[in-house]
């Protein structure tokens, strides 16, 4: 099971911000997600979502392993 | 080098006279202080973080700077849950022998908390409560240092 996190925008959308969820790889992750909720999977495609796994900013597709943290994050707007 | 990352308010002058307590080694301190605005009927910003990655992030940028910069200390404090207007977000600080390295680490560093960091930012008013999208300056001011886009 993987610890999954959603930030800003994308935990509103969910209405949740932290599950775990069974997945080996991230796209598995983020297509699970996108199946049981439509809209979140439309946000979690949208330009300048990233991803980060046991705080790694990640690219392209991730293979999991159980207890991994895998985070959504919208695009940042500290300061 | 030092940051801290709290929801508790901070004060930007008692962080300053920290800062340049004790300082004789140095010729040269610049500080920024980023205040929460009260446009538009704000009446409460919400500034959301993932704790240990900004941490992860904020460690990275204050080394980059080190390295770019000639400077002898560096200090960044950032604020995160609910803000009032008025009270300030973000303060740094960087102290240099010479102005001009003082000058540009506080604005590196600024640009990299400001889109390279993980904060996202709700502002609550009279409308209800909104997702404050990142401007497309803050990405063009980042280009400023060929500073690459790590969390675009």
């Amino acid at each position: 099971m993987a610890r999954v996190l959603l930030f800003g925008r994308l935990r509103d959308i969910a209405g949740w911000s932290e599950r775990a969820l069974p997945a080996d790889t991230l796209g598995a992750l983020t297509a699970a997600l996108a199946a049981e909720a439509p809209e979140l999977g439309e946000a979690l495609r949208a330009k300048g979502v990233r991803a980060a796994v046991n705080l790694e900013m990640v690219r392209g597709e991730v293979l999991l392993r159980p207890d991994d943290e895998v985070a959504f994050m919208p695009p940042m707007s500290g300061g | 080098m030092r940051f801290i990352l709290q929801t508790e308010p901070l004060d930007p002058s008692a962080l300053l006279a920290g800062f340049c307590a004790g300082r004789t080694d140095i010729g040269a301190i610049v500080s920024f202080t980023g205040i929460a605005r009260d446009g538009a009927g704000v009446t409460l910003l919400d500034l959301e973080t993932y704790p240990a990655l900004a941490v992860r992030a904020i460690e990275g940028h204050m080394a980059e700077a080190r390295a770019r910069f000639e400077l002898h200390d560096l200090f960044a404090a950032h604020r995160y849950g609910q803000i009032l207007p008025g009270e300030t977000i973000v303060f740094v600080a960087a102290a240099s022998k010479h102005r001009r390295a003082a000058f540009e680490a506080s604005d590196f560093l600024m640009d990299a908390l400001k889109s390279q960091t993980p904060f996202w930012k709700k502002e609550h008013g009279p409308d209800g409560a909104h997702w404050i999208e990142p401007r497309a300056e803050d990405h063009a001011d980042l280009a400023r240092w060929n500073k690459k886009d790590q969390m675009r």
